[in-house]
């Protein structure tokens, strides 16, 4: 159990910095450390699939002779036969790449929102400011 | 029994394999999500007025096309597969139309178009006037999602699918002008967030252990892993992520505190259509994951759907408790629509049996919800804005045509024969009947226990809003300023509450062969 832990360390420590993002986004008052804690959550996500998709000895799925590809160097030379299996999985990296844009959407639109939440109530406590509104509300 | 109704159709049943092309309906859904799309950035660049013209002519023509469709996929008796671009399938996108698949889009469609026309008023009298574009533009973006979330084949685009539902849906909740819509957003985003990064991470791991992103690849590679045992315990994890994910995202019980915020907040229109159609564009994806990633067997052996059943029921008796104590019209509605939800999961928990009483519930809960909201917005203007019961005495009477609308609305979420929401508790209770003992036992205690609770509360607001006072003395049919859309939008919702009602035969047979193409 513990060794499985530690030969896959990079899904152990995403998932470990997962938990602390989640934490952090569910349970931090302060609205910008939730934007952290929100950020901290998707690139965990992204260090999980970017070790999925890496498998080791492998190069990027680049075939190209003019970028000096080392297989195709290689398979000029006679020394390689070119073969999917030399180069790593490159779906992965399309998944990052896309999740990255969610989040940084997402981050914008929750900072505007941050902003906002701070001009109305003043202050960033995410408790107070519900706190300050239903005592608005009775008043009414 | 519905096919013979459409003899016409069957001319279009030769044998053809699922991907090919044979009938200029197949394009019907890809042209419906790019003309939303495509539409919601020409909002951009016109005025609030021309934008609002524009959505309403772009959900009209979805509806045609999605009527189309699903007229097309009941005559073809089958399912079809509509691939994007020249590359098949694992290169390139696709979308996967049966018959569930475009039930559900015609009648969002149909709900999205009735709801902003009854809310319209609101809309411009809520939304500040250089953002009324924006308005128009997120909600056709949300639609797009909407429509892609219930058409797609592949788990990454629905993932991206449900990032731009959830965005917009906050856009939305925040675009009313006032303080505490700031909040709501603010809560409903952050739990929207923790929904989404489980989802995420589920996919991560479930793309990790079967190798494909596209359902049925997926499909084939879980029910390999499940019969050799492999992998037992990132399945059982994945399946989890999922159903906590999606229960968040849909406001299941332990997950609901965003909910009244976001939709007792936001003006009328943008509340009926979030607790009418986003809450379920969900749920869907949930029920097409059961069926067509993990396959049924599978989520049986994880037990899962006994969670999904316990929390149904929960979701069902505390949402109404939590409905009763509320002051706030509005409010009440919110927390209605927990306890709602709460009969769908517990349809899905009830499992093969209770799917097609779920996907009923889908349907009525899409049809009488906005309505009940777009009521309740009539309401509020003849109280000065105001969502508080102890404004809104009377109110009914200043405005009938709202008045039978709410009343309709109330006893059909109360379940009176005749009326929509009959139907589904009858569905659930026989559905519940052939599965274990123990678990027909607990799901018609819940349903007895929850139709007196729904009653507990929507016969005060109907006591309340219909009183008798000083100054209704005399009925106004269509409130004080006659608003033309309302009118109009709450009678075509009276309608379909008694089409679904009275027909449901029909729309049963429809979900039962859409399930059936689903496995």
């Amino acid at each position: 159990m513990l060794s499985g832990l530690i030969s896959n360390f990079y899904e152990t420590a995403s998932i470990i910095v997962f938990g602390i993002g989640f934490v952090t986004l569910l349970l931090n008052r302060n609205i910008i450390k939730k934007i952290i804690g929100f950020n901290f959550m998707d690139t965990a996500i992204y260090l999980f699939l970017a070790s999925k998709g890496y498998i080791t000895g492998r190069i990027a799925p680049i075939v190209s002779e003019r970028l000096g590809d080392a297989n195709v160097v290689a398979y000029q030379a006679g020394t390689a036969v070119p073969n999917i299996n030399n180069y790593v999985n490159p779906v992965p990296a399309g998944l990052v790449l896309t999740g990255i844009v969610v989040s940084v959407s997402f981050t914008a639109f929750f900072l505007a929102l941050a902003v906002r939440l701070y001009r109305a109530y003043n202050t960033l406590d995410l408790h107070k400011i519900i706190s300050i509104m239903n005592k608005e509300e009775n008043e009414e | 029994m519905f096919l013979e109704l459409l003899p016409f159709y069957n001319k279009y049943l030769e044998p053809a394999s699922a991907y090919e092309i044979t009938n200029v309906v197949q394009n019907f859904p890809f042209i419906s999500i790019l003309l939303s799309l495509f539409i919601g950035i020409v909002c951009l660049a016109v005025r609030p007025k021309t934008a609002m013209k524009l959505v309403f002519f772009n959900l009209g023509a979805c509806f045609l096309l999605g009527l189309s469709t699903l007229i097309y996929c009941i005559g073809r008796g089958d399912y079809f597969i509509y691939v994007m671009g020249q590359f098949p399938a694992p290169f390139g996108n696709e979308i996967r139309v049966g018959v569930l698949e475009a039930l559900m889009a015609t009648a969002f469609a149909l709900v999205m178009f009735l709801s902003l026309m009854g809310g319209l008023k609101h809309i411009f009298h809520d939304v500040l006037p250089e953002k009324q574009t924006y308005y128009f533009l997120m909600m056709e973006f949300l639609f797009t999602s909407l429509i892609a979330l219930i058409y797609t084949n592949d788990l990454f685009t629905a993932y991206v699918f449900v990032e731009i539902n959830t965005l917009t849906a906050c856009a939305i909740v925040m675009l009313k002008h006032s303080k505490e819509t700031l909040v709501a957003t603010a809560r409903y985003l952050m739990m929207s967030l923790l929904g989404s990064g489980l989802i995420m991470i589920g996919i991560s791991i479930l793309y990790d252990i079967s190798g494909h992103l596209l359902m049925e690849d997926i499909k084939v590679a879980v029910t390999a892993l499940a019969k050799t045992g492999k992998y037992k315990l990132p399945l059982e994890v994945v399946i989890c992520l999922f159903a906590i994910g999606l229960g968040i995202k849909s406001a299941l019980y332990p997950f609901h505190s965003w909910l009244p915020d976001a939709h007792g907040t936001s003006t009328s229109g943008s509340s009926a259509v979030l607790s009418g159609l986003v809450l379920k564009a969900y749920i869907i994806l949930l029920i097409k994951m059961i069926y067509r990633v993990f396959g049924m067997e599978v989520i049986l052996n994880s037990r899962v759907l006994n969670i999904l059943f316990v929390l149904g029921v929960l979701a069902m008796t505390i949402g109404s408790i939590k409905a009763i104590n509320s002051r706030d019209l509005k409010r009440m509605i919110a927390y209605s629509s927990v306890a709602q939800i709460g009969y769908i999961y517990l349809g899905i928990g009830l499992g093969p049996a209770g799917m097609a009483a779920a996907c009923l519930q889908i349907l009525v809960h899409a049809y009488t919800k906005p309505m009940l909201f777009n009521t309740a917005g009539a309401f509020m203007d003849e109280a000065n804005g105001s969502r508080k019961f102890k404004d809104l005495v009377g109110a009914a009477r200043k405005n009938m045509w709202a008045g039978i609308g709410f009343a309709v609305g109330a006893f059909s979420m109360i379940g009176i024969p005749l009326f929509a929401g009959f139907v589904v508790k009858y569905n659930l209770a026989t559905a519940a009947l052939t599965t274990t003992k123990l678990k027909a036992i607990v799901a018609l205690v819940a349903l007895v226990i929850s139709t007196v609770l729904n009653a507990v509360y929507y016969i005060p607001a109907l006591m309340v809003l219909f009183k008798k006072t000083d100054d209704t003395k005399d009925i106004v049919l269509f409130g004080s300023k006659t608003d033309v859309p309302f009118v109009v939008s709450n009678g075509i919702f009276i309608i379909c509450n008694f089409i679904l009602g009275i027909l449901s035969f029909i729309f049963i047979d429809i979900i039962i062969m859409g399930l059936s193409m689903f496995a």
